[in-house]
Formats: C-alpha cells, structure tokens, sequence
C-alpha cells in the first residue's frame, strides 16, 4: 500500500510537473491535445455517416456490421495496426502523433455511427411527416425535427468515444505518441513504481472527469420538452453504444 | 523495423504456431475465468440491488466510475494491492464485467411480465421455484445480451495485461510486434482477437437459441 504514498508524493513534488523534456505538464498536454484532435477527427467522420444512414436507411446493415466488428478490435489493436503502415508511409514521420491519432479516430467512429443511427431511426416518423408537411426541406427535417430528437442519443455516443479516446490515449505512448501512459510503460520498463502510480491516478482522473463534463454537457443541451425518463432499456449487442474500457 | 520488411511473414507464423496457441490459450483462459467470476458476482449484487431497492443507484455509480477508468491505469492502481500478478489481472477484468452484467440482469428481471409471474403463482409455484423455472428462463435473452457484451470487452481487454506481465495475445501485439517493430506479430495477434471476440459472442449467441428455444420461435 505504500506505493500509493509515493505516487502522490511523485505527484506532489512540483519538478515532476514543469520538466519541459519530460514533466507532467508536457505528458498532459500531449495526452489532452491528443485526445482532442482525435475526438474531433471521429465526429467529422462518424456523424455525417450515422445521421445519413440513419435518416435514410440506406447502407444501414453494411455500416453497423462494420461498426460491430470495429469493436471486436481492441483498442491496442488499433494502435498495432496502424503503426505498420504509417511507418512505411511516413517514415520517422511514421512514429507519435501520427499513428496515435489514426488510430484513435477509428477507435472512436463507431460509437459515434452506431448511436447516431440509432437516435436518428427511434425518431417518431409522425413527427418527420409533420416537419415535411409543414412544407420542411429534407435538410432542415434533418437539421430541425431528427436531430434535436436524436440528440440524447447522439451525444451519448460522442460521450462514449471521448472516453474511449482518453483512455486509450494512454497506450500511445508505446508508439511514442508520449501522453501520461509515457510515465506508465516506460516506469514499468525501468522499475520506477512511484511515477507508474502517479499517472495511473492521474489518467483515472482525467478519464472520469471526461466522462463527467459530457454526462453535463448531455444534461444541459436536451431541451427538457423531450427528456426521457422511465425504465432503463437492456444493453443489447448492436444497439446503442456503451462505454467500452480501453487502454 | 526495415522499409523491406513484410507486413506478413508466413515462415514466421509456421515456425511459431506452438507460441501463438499458447498465447491464445492463455487469453482464452483468462477471459473465460474473468467473464465467469464476473457473472457469478453480478448475479449476487443484481439479487441485491432487487431485494433492496436502494443499494441498486450506488451499485451502478460504483461499477460505472470503475469503468470509466482506462484499464492500464487500474492494472497498475491494484500492483500496490496485488502485486505484478494473474490475481492483479482477473481481478481488474472481473471488475470490468460488472456494470453490464449488473444492469443486464436486473433490467432483465424487472422485465419479467408481472402477469407472467402471477400465472406461474397461481400454479402453485413457491419463491424460489417460481424464480428458476419462470422468471430466470424468461429474462435469459436479456442476461445472454449483457454476456456477450461483457465477452466481448474482455477479449480485447486482455491484451492490455501484457503491460503488467501477463498478456495472451496482447504479447505478440506489443511485445513481440510494436516494441520489436514487427508487423507479423502485431497483425496475428490482432486478428487473433479478433476471431476470438466473433466466435465467443456466436457462441453465447447460440447458447441463448439453445436456452430459449421459443424466444427463436416469437421472432426475436
């Protein structure tokens, strides 16, 4: 238990934070900036995706049956695949931020998709004819009546990929992306125990108060005329997108 | 790792088969005990959180703050506690199953048509008959549905062991494949997982269809 001790004492002693070559201040940003830039690359991708198909219902089977194996990969997985190829296309260039945030824009697309899908076909289809009755472009039944519907839904996905990606960030650094998983794999690797506590506590910080800031920020942009509340619904396998644990 | 160097190379798999199914093995094994052990700790709390009503809101706010917690990180939150150690990794991954089988299996039971129960009362069914011959065969879609899901997690969580000693198919990931720069390695263990993660969850897929055979019948 005395390992504990020293993780906090590891933490507390403030050279630790300001090292510019190595301290927690730099790992943090690196694990932050990261996170962020991934987390905004899979919304551009995996938004767009999942309301059209979602409001369409076109290429709906195909897309979910490849979310659904994108997460059968484990989220190491992600990090393995893609340093390979962006080795050999990029060269040293191949190696940190690079194959990090590849690989967690993929890791993070099929929460996104699937539950963006989902929000957008549980839309009461009473309510799109109405919205198009009133005379509504399909854009504007999409941008209007489907999404402020869906919105729980949605954010619920981009909510489970912000995890996702922050936890994951993690194991970047084994690719040399750095992050605070930096302190942990190489801490391991020399036997220093005290900074390998230090930022694991550190990482389960940031990884709750993510989870946090996005059940806040779900909380705050449903309008409360269309809050649900009632029984919980099962988790069932291809449904709506649960935090999966990574890194 | 050479500009050369393939991205598979097949000699090395065939040298090296004996070391993959070991590997394999061993993620096997530790999927099976965690997602187990996992299940038989969920069932108690989810009993619980049905009797007692108020532990159910702190039972889920315990396992989802758990969960939320990247797995690197608890690995290493329980080496104080554990030690660099298999104990240190199941029970990591048992504490990993909890939340969905919890939720599962209570919202599977709660599920239960009351009108359901009554019938089965008024057969003449005491408590606990009436709970294995009805009530749990009625909810077992629901509970297989959060096993799968809870399998399916762990199989990939496995792999991350390898940071703390242990590994299975997380070892030809990153030991033997990111570290050493060889993609062969990286790219069987990967698809390994993969494969595993399909077949198990066909697997409880196929288990509920034999457990519930008139779910099938219904069109679920």
């Amino acid at each position: 238990m005395e390992l504990f001790g020293q993780g906090i004492a590891w933490l507390a002693d403030p050279a630790n934070w300001t090292d510019p070559r190595n301290g927690i201040f730099l790992r943090l940003w690196e694990h932050v900036s990261l996170s962020a830039a991934a987390l905004a690359a899979a919304i551009a991708i995996g938004l767009p995706i999942g309301v059209w198909i979602g409001h369409t219902g076109r290429g709906a089977t195909a897309v979910i049956a490849i979310a659904n194996i994108g997460r059968a990969v484990p989220s190491i997985g992600w990090l393995g695949i893609v340093f390979p190829l962006t080795l050999v296309a990029f060269g040293r260039g191949g190696l940190g931020f690079v194959p990090s945030v590849i690989a967690l824009t993929a890791l993070g697309i099929p929460p996104i998709v699937t539950n963006a899908y989902a929000g957008m076909r549980e839309v009461d289809a009473d309510l799109v004819e109405a919205g198009r009755g009133m005379g509504m472009r399909e854009m504007d039944v999409v941008r209007q009546v489907e999404i402020p519907v869906a919105l729980p839904v949605i954010l619920a996905g981009i909510r489970v990929s912000a995890v996702q990606i922050v936890a994951t960030a993690t194991l970047a650094a084994i690719v040399g992306g750095g992050t605070l998983g930096d302190f942990i794999i190489q801490g391991i690797f020399v036997r220093a125990l005290d900074r390998v506590v230090g930022a694991a506590i550190l990482v389960a910080i940031l990884a709750i108060l993510t989870e946090l800031a996005f059940s806040l920020l779900e909380r705050r942009a449903i309008s409360p005329g269309i809050r649900r509340g009632g029984q919980a619904a099962p988790i069932e396998p291809g449904g709506v997108a649960l935090p999966r644990v990574a890194g | 790792m050479n500009a050369d160097e393939p991205f598979i190379r097949f000699d090395w798999i065939i040298d090296n088969l004996g070391q993959i199914g070991q590997r394999l093995g061993e993620h096997v094994l530790m999927v099976v005990a965690s997602v187990l052990i996992g299940f038989v700790i969920s069932f108690g709390l989810a009993l619980l959180a049905r009797s007692h009503r108020w532990t159910y809101g702190p039972i889920i706010a315990v396992t989802s703050t758990l969960y939320a917690i990247p797995s690197l990180a608890l690995f290493v939150l329980l080496i104080p506690i554990t030690g660099l150690s298999l104990t240190t990794g199941i029970v990591a991954l048992v504490l990993y199953t909890l939340l969905i089988l919890v939720r599962n299996i209570v919202v599977a039971l709660d599920g239960v048509p009351p009108e359901v129960v009554e019938a089965a009362t008024g057969m003449g069914y005491g408590p606990l008959q009436r709970f294995w011959r009805v009530e749990l065969p009625v909810a077992t879609p629901v509970i297989v549905a959060g096993l799968r899901i809870a399998t399916v997690t762990t199989v990939g969580l496995v792999a991350i062991t390898t940071f703390i000693g242990l590994g299975g198919l997380g070892y030809l990931i990153i030991n033997s494949g990111t570290r050493r720069f060889f993609p062969t390695s990286i790219y069987v263990g990967v698809a390994l997982c993969v494969v595993l993660a399909v077949v198990a969850d066909l697997l409880l897929l196929w288990l509920q269809r034999r457990l519930t055979p008139w779910a099938a019948a219904q069109g679920r």
